[in-house]
C-alpha cells in the first residue's frame, strides 16, 4: 500500500511513546546506571567503568548459562517447528471438529507459566505424577530432581507441550490461506505429496514460519518461570538458563552491578538475533508485494 | 486425446435432492468431439464451474457417467484423467524457475530429460518467455505468471483435454486479445480438445468452434457461433448472445402468421405452437419504415461507432434496432418491419421448428 | 471403518496436550490423603473441598480478583494507545517510522528478568508499588508493541480508499476512526485484546515482583503457598485448574479468529 508522507502521524504515535518510554526507557537507564557503578552500602555508589562488563564477559558462569540457553532454544525450535507444521497439516479444515481442535490446542497457551510449571512438576513426580509413575513402573530410572538429563528431558517436553500449538496454529493459518487451485494444479501435474509440501506449502508458509520462529526464539530465550518452578535451575546448575541466573544474581545475591551488566549483554544478544530475523522478514514482505 | 461423453449427467450438492431446484446441474447428455475447441458460456452461478469440476475430477457427479473415449472415468481421480487445467488466477510454483515450472508436469511423469528440455524450449517460445526461463517465478507480473500457467497446461502432448477456467480474468485488456489469439493458434497447432469457461461472450465466440451456453444448471444450446446467432435454441441464448441481445415479443402464433397487438406479421413458415409463445428477432434484422409494419415509438439513438443502436418501444415491449451508418433516421419513421427469414419462434422459452 | 492417519495424529497430539491437564483436574478432586497414600487414575474419594478452600479464603480468591483487575486494565491501556499508533504505522510514512517500529518491537524482546528489578525501584519511587496499575503498566512493556504489531497487520488489509471516502463525506478523523474504521477491524481488535489478555494473564515474574499484598496475583499466591505450607497438593491443583478457566472462556469467544490472529493478521 502506498503510504502518505505525513509527519503529523507522530501525534498518533505519541501515547505509545510516552507509555513505552516510562515502562522501558527509564528502567533500562537504571540498569545502565547500575552496570557502571559499584556499591558498598545501601545508597553509596561510585563509578566502576566497564569492569562489570569485563567481568561478565569473561565469567564462566555467564558462558555456561548462555550455552545452556542456546542449546535449549535450538532444541525446542528443532522439535517445535517441524512438529508444529506436521500437526497443522493434520488438523481438520472446517466444521465442528476444527473449532474444537483449535480451542483444545490453544488451551496450554492460556495457562499461567507457573501453573504450566506446576502441572509438569506434579506430572513428572514418581510418587504422585502419571508420567513419573509410568516411567518408574516401566523400570526406567527417571528423577528430574536428581538427574540432569531427566531434568532437561522434563523441561524440554514441557516446552514442547506448552508451545508447539503456537507454531501449529500459525502454520495452520498459513495453510488455510493457500487457494484450493494450487492443490488441484498439483494433482493435475501429478506432483508427489513431498513436492506439494516442498513447492506449494513451504513457500507459502515462509512468512508465518518466520513469525513463529521469531516468537519462539524470543520467548524461549527469556524463559524463566516454567523451569524455575519445576527444577529451580537444578540439579546443580544444569537447568539454570539466563533469566534464572540473572534473577538469582539480582534478587538472591543483590549483586546489582554484575547483574545489570549481565542484563545488558543478555538484552543485546536477543536484540541482535531478533534484528537478523526482522530484517529477513521485512525483506520477504517486500518480495511478496511486487 | 479422446472424445468426452457426458452420459445422463446430473449433479446435486445436497445429499437427497427433491426438486429440480436442488440440482446444480440438470440432466444432460452430450458428446464433445476430440480436438474441438469448446467454450462454456453462462452467467455466474449457472453451473459451468460445476461442470468443469466434474470433467476435471474434482467433483463426482451424483448421477450419470463421464467417459473419456470409451473409458468410464466417473470415479477416476484427477491425476488419472490425464487432463491439464489453467485456473482463473495464476497458479505457479513460486520458488521454481520458469523452466522448472514448465518442466514440472513432465518430470513428475518420469519423461526423458532430453525430451523435456526440447519440449520446454518449444512451449517457452510459444508463450514468448524464452528470455525469462532462468528467472524465479516469484516476482513476475500476473500476466507473465498466467502465461506460465498456460504453458504448463500445454506442455504435455498426450493430454485428453485442456480445461481453462476463465483464465484471462486477471490479465490486462490489451494482453487478453493477444493471449486469446495465441490460444487459438495453439489449438490449431496442437489439436488438443480445449474447454474454455467464461462469462464473456466475445471471448467465447472468438475462441471456440462450438459454444456451450448454460443457464440455470442446464445446457440450453451447443452450437457454432453462427448457430447461436441465427437460431438461438432458448430465449436466454438470444438475449445473452449479441449486443444488444435478441428482441423478444409476446405473440399469438397462427400457422405462418404471428399476431402482435392486432398486427399480423408473416413468418415464412408454418408453426404449431402451444403455451407461452414469443417471436425473437435480432436487432440487425429489423428495419424502420415510415408506414408499414408494427407501430414503433422511438426513444433514443446511440452512436457506437460502426453502427447506431436505435432504442424504442413496440407493442409495449422495448425494442432495439441496429441501423447502418448510412441509413437516415427521421421523426417520420414510426413503424418497423421484421425480416421474415430471421424470425425465430419460441414456445415456453424453447425454439420450435417450422414447416415450409 | 478405515481411520484416517490425520485423525490418529490429532488424537495422539490432543492426548499429549490434555493428559497433563486431566492429571491436574484429577488431583484437584482428590483428598490430600488419597494423593499421597496411593496412586489412582481417577478420584476414588471425590471431593470439592479443595475448591471450597480457595473460594472461601480471601487470601486465595483475592488473587484471582487482583489478576483479573490488572489484566483488564492492561488490555484497555494497551489497546487505547496501540490503536492510533497502529493506524499511523499502517497509513502514513513519517520521519523515523521504521526505526520507531523496530524499537517498539525490541521491547517485546526484552526479557522480563532484566526489567524486574528496575521496575521494582521505579514503581516504588513513584509510590505505585503493590498497586494494580503498576502491574498493568509493566505488562504494557511487551503487550503494547504486540498490540501495535497485530493491529497494524489487520489495518493494512483495509483499503485506504475507505478512509478517503469518509473524509470526502465530511467525517472528522475521530468520528471516522470510531464509527467506521474500528468496526472494520473489529476482529483485529478482538485478537489483539486476546493476546494482551493472554500474555498478561500468564506472566508471573513481573507481577510477583511488583506486588506483595494488595495487588498480589493468583500466580504469585500459588508460588507462595507451595513454599510456605508444605505441600497441599489438592489445593494447589485446584488453584491451577481455576487459572485455566478464564483462558478457556476467552478462547471460546475468539475461536473463529484464533488461526488468523496467531498469524498476527498477516495471512
Amino acid at each position: 500500500m502506498d503510504k502518505t508522507q505525513n509527519n503529523k502521524a507522530w501525534f498518533l504515535v505519541l501515547p505509545v511513546l510516552v507509555l513505552v518510554a516510562f515502562s522501558a526507557v527509564i528502567p533500562l537507564m537504571t540498569v545502565v546506571n547500575y552496570s557502571v557503578q559499584d556499591t558498598f552500602g545501601q545508597n553509596d555508589f561510585f563509578w566502576a567503568g566497564l569492569s562489570w562488563f569485563e567481568d561478565a564477559i569473561s565469567s564462566d558462569r555467564l558462558h555456561e548459562a548462555l550455552w545452556r540457553q542456546i542449546l535449549f532454544s535450538v532444541i525446542i525450535l528443532a522439535i517445535e517447528v517441524p512438529l508444529g507444521i506436521f500437526i497443522a497439516m493434520n488438523m481438520p479444515k472446517s466444521g465442528f471438529w476444527a473449532s474444537l481442535v483449535l480451542i483444545l490446542m490453544a488451551l496450554p497457551l492460556l495457562i499461567p507459566f507457573n501453573v504450566v510449571g506446576t502441572i509438569w512438576q506434579i506430572f513428572g513426580r514418581g510418587d504422585i505424577g502419571l508420567l513419573g509413575h509410568t516411567l518408574d513402573a516401566m523400570g526406567i530410572d527417571y528423577n528430574y530432581t536428581n538427574d540432569p538429563i531427566d531434568a532437561w528431558f522434563t523441561v524440554i517436553i514441557m516446552d514442547v507441550w506448552h508451545w508447539t500449538s503456537l507454531v501449529a496454529l500459525l502454520a495452520y493459518a498459513g495453510l488455510q490461506s493457500i487457494p484450493q487451485a494450487y492443490y488441484q494444479a498439483a494433482r493435475i501435474d501429478q506432483a508427489s505429496r513431498w513436492s506439494v509440501f516442498r513447492y506449494i506449502e513451504l513457500p507459502k508458509l515462509q512468512g508465518v514460519l518466520l513469525i513463529a520462529v521469531l516468537l519462539r526464539f524470543m520467548d524461549s530465550f527469556m524463559i524463566y518461570t516454567e523451569p524455575f518452578v519445576v527444577t529451580g535451575g537444578g540439579p546443580g546448575n544444569s537447568t539454570t538458563f539466563l533469566s534464572i541466573d540473572l534473577v538469582k544474581q539480582a534478587t538472591g545475591q543483590f549483586d546489582l552491578g554484575p547483574a545489570a551488566a549481565f542484563s545488558i549483554i543478555y538484552f543485546l544478544v536477543i536484540l541482535l538475533i531478533s534484528w537478523v530475523f526482522y530484517t529477513v522478514m521485512t525483506n520477504l514482505d517486500k518480495q511478496e508485494t511486487f | 486425446m479422446a472424445q468426452i461423453t457426458l452420459q445422463n449427467l446430473a449433479h446435486s450438492y445436497s445429499a437427497a435432492p427433491k426438486s429440480d431446484a436442488d440440482y446444480a446441474l440438470k440432466e444432460m447428455h452430450h458428446v464433445w468431439q476430440d480436438g474441438g475447441a469448446y467454450a462454456l458460456l453462462g452467467a455466474s452461478g449457472c453451473g459451468k464451474t460445476t461442470l468443469l469440476n466434474i470433467i476435471s475430477g474434482l467433483v463426482r457427479p451424483s448421477h450419470g457417467r463421464v467417459l473419456f473415449g470409451n473409458t468410464d472415468v466417473t470415479d477416476a481421480p484427477t491425476a488419472e484423467r490425464n487432463i491439464a487445467q489453467v485456473f482463473q488466477f495464476p497458479v505457479v510454483y513460486d520458488t521454481m524457475t520458469v523452466r522448472d515450472n514448465l518442466a514440472f508436469p513432465l518430470r513428475n511423469r518420469g519423461m526423458d530429460a532430453g525430451y523435456i528440455a526440447g519440449r520446454v524450449g518449444q512451449i517457452a517460445k510459444m508463450i514468448g518467455m524464452e528470455d525469462k526461463l532462468d528467472r524465479k517465478a516469484r516476482g513476475l507480473t500476473a500476466d507473465a505468471k498466467q502465461k506460465i500457467s498456460l504453458g504448463r497446461g500445454m506442455v504435455r502432448q498426450d493430454v485428453n483435454a485442456i480445461l481453462f477456467d476463465e483464465p484471462l480474468t486477471v490479465i490486462d485488456p490489451h494482453m487478453k486479445w493477444e493471449l486469446r489469439t495465441q490460444l487459438k493458434a495453439l489449438h490449431r497447432e496442437l489439436g488438443h480438445t480445449m474447454i474454455y469457461v467464461t462469462h464473456d461472450q466475445t471471448e467465447a465466440l472468438t475462441f471456440a468452434d462450438k459454444v456451450v451456453v448454460m443457464h440455470e444448471g442446464r445446457v440450453v444450446q451447443m452450437g457454432t457461433p453462427e448457430e447461436l446467432f441465427e437460431t438461438p435454441a432458448h430465449t436466454f441464448v438470444g438475449y445473452f448472445i449479441g449486443s444488444p441481445g435478441m428482441n423478444l415479443l409476446d405473440a399469438k402464433i397462427d400457422g405462418a402468421t404471428a399476431h402482435i397487438a392486432g398486427h399480423a406479421i408473416p413468418l415464412g413458415k408454418n408453426y404449431a405452437a402451444t403455451g407461452r409463445t414469443q417471436i425473437g428477432i435480432r436487432p440487425e434484422f429489423i428495419s424502420l419504415t415510415t408506414g408499414t409494419g408494427l407501430p414503433f415509438t422511438l426513444r433514443r439513438v446511440e452512436d457506437v461507432g460502426r453502427h447506431r443502436i436505435v432504442r424504442g418501444e413496440a407493442a409495449g415491449t422495448p425494442i432495439n434496432i441496429i441501423a447502418g451508418e448510412g441509413e437516415a433516421i427521421g421523426a417520420d419513421m414510426t413503424h418497423v418491419t421484421f425480416d421474415a427469414a430471421k424470425i425465430n419462434v419460441y414456445a415456453d422459452d424453447w425454439r420450435i421448428n417450422g414447416a415450409a | 471403518m478405515r481411520i484416517k492417519s490425520s485423525t490418529v495424529v490429532m488424537t495422539l497430539y490432543l492426548l499429549f496436550l490434555l493428559i497433563p491437564i486431566y492429571w491436574l483436574i484429577n488431583m484437584s478432586l482428590k483428598t490430600n490423603q488419597e494423593i499421597t497414600s496411593g496412586f489412582t487414575l481417577f478420584p476414588h474419594t471425590f471431593t470439592l473441598a479443595n475448591y471450597a478452600t480457595i473460594l472461601t479464603d480471601p487470601s486465595w480468591y483475592n488473587g484471582y480478583i487482583n489478576s483479573i483487575i490488572y489484566v483488564t486494565m492492561n488490555v484497555v491501556i494497551s489497546l487505547t494507545v496501540a490503536l492510533p499508533a497502529a493506524y499511523a504505522f499502517s497509513r502514513y510514512s513519517f520521519m523515523g517510522d521504521k526505526h520507531l517500529f523496530f524499537w517498539l518491537l525490541t521491547n517485546r524482546m526484552a526479557p522480563p528478568a532484566v526489567f524486574a528489578l528496575p521496575f521494582f525501584q521505579l514503581y516504588s519511587s513513584v509510590g505505585l508499588f503493590d498497586t494494580h496499575i503498576a502491574i498493568a503498566l509493566a505488562h504494557c512493556l511487551f503487550n503494547v508493541p504486540l498490540a501495535v504489531w497485530i493491529l497494524e497487520g489487520f489495518m493494512r488489509g483495509v483499503p485506504k480508499e475507505i478512509d478517503e471516502t469518509a473524509y470526502i463525506d465530511g467525517y472528522s478523523f475521530g468520528r471516522f476512526f470510531v464509527k467506521i474504521f474500528m468496526p472494520l477491524i473489529a476482529s483485529g481488535i478482538g485478537v489483539a485484546a486476546f493476546f494482551c489478555f493472554m500474555f498478561s494473564w500468564v506472566e508471573l515474574l513481573l507481577s510477583r515482583t511488583l506486588a506483595t499484598v494488595n495487588a498480589k496475583s493468583i500466580a504469585a499466591t500459588m508460588t507462595r503457598t507451595v513454599s510456605a505450607s508444605g505441600m497441599d497438593w489438592g489445593v494447589l491443583a485446584a488453584a491451577g485448574v481455576l487459572t485455566i478457566v478464564p483462558g478457556a472462556l476467552v478462547i471460546y469467544f475468539v475461536r473463529n479468529y484464533i488461526a488468523k490472529g496467531f498469524a498476527l493478521g498477516r495471512v
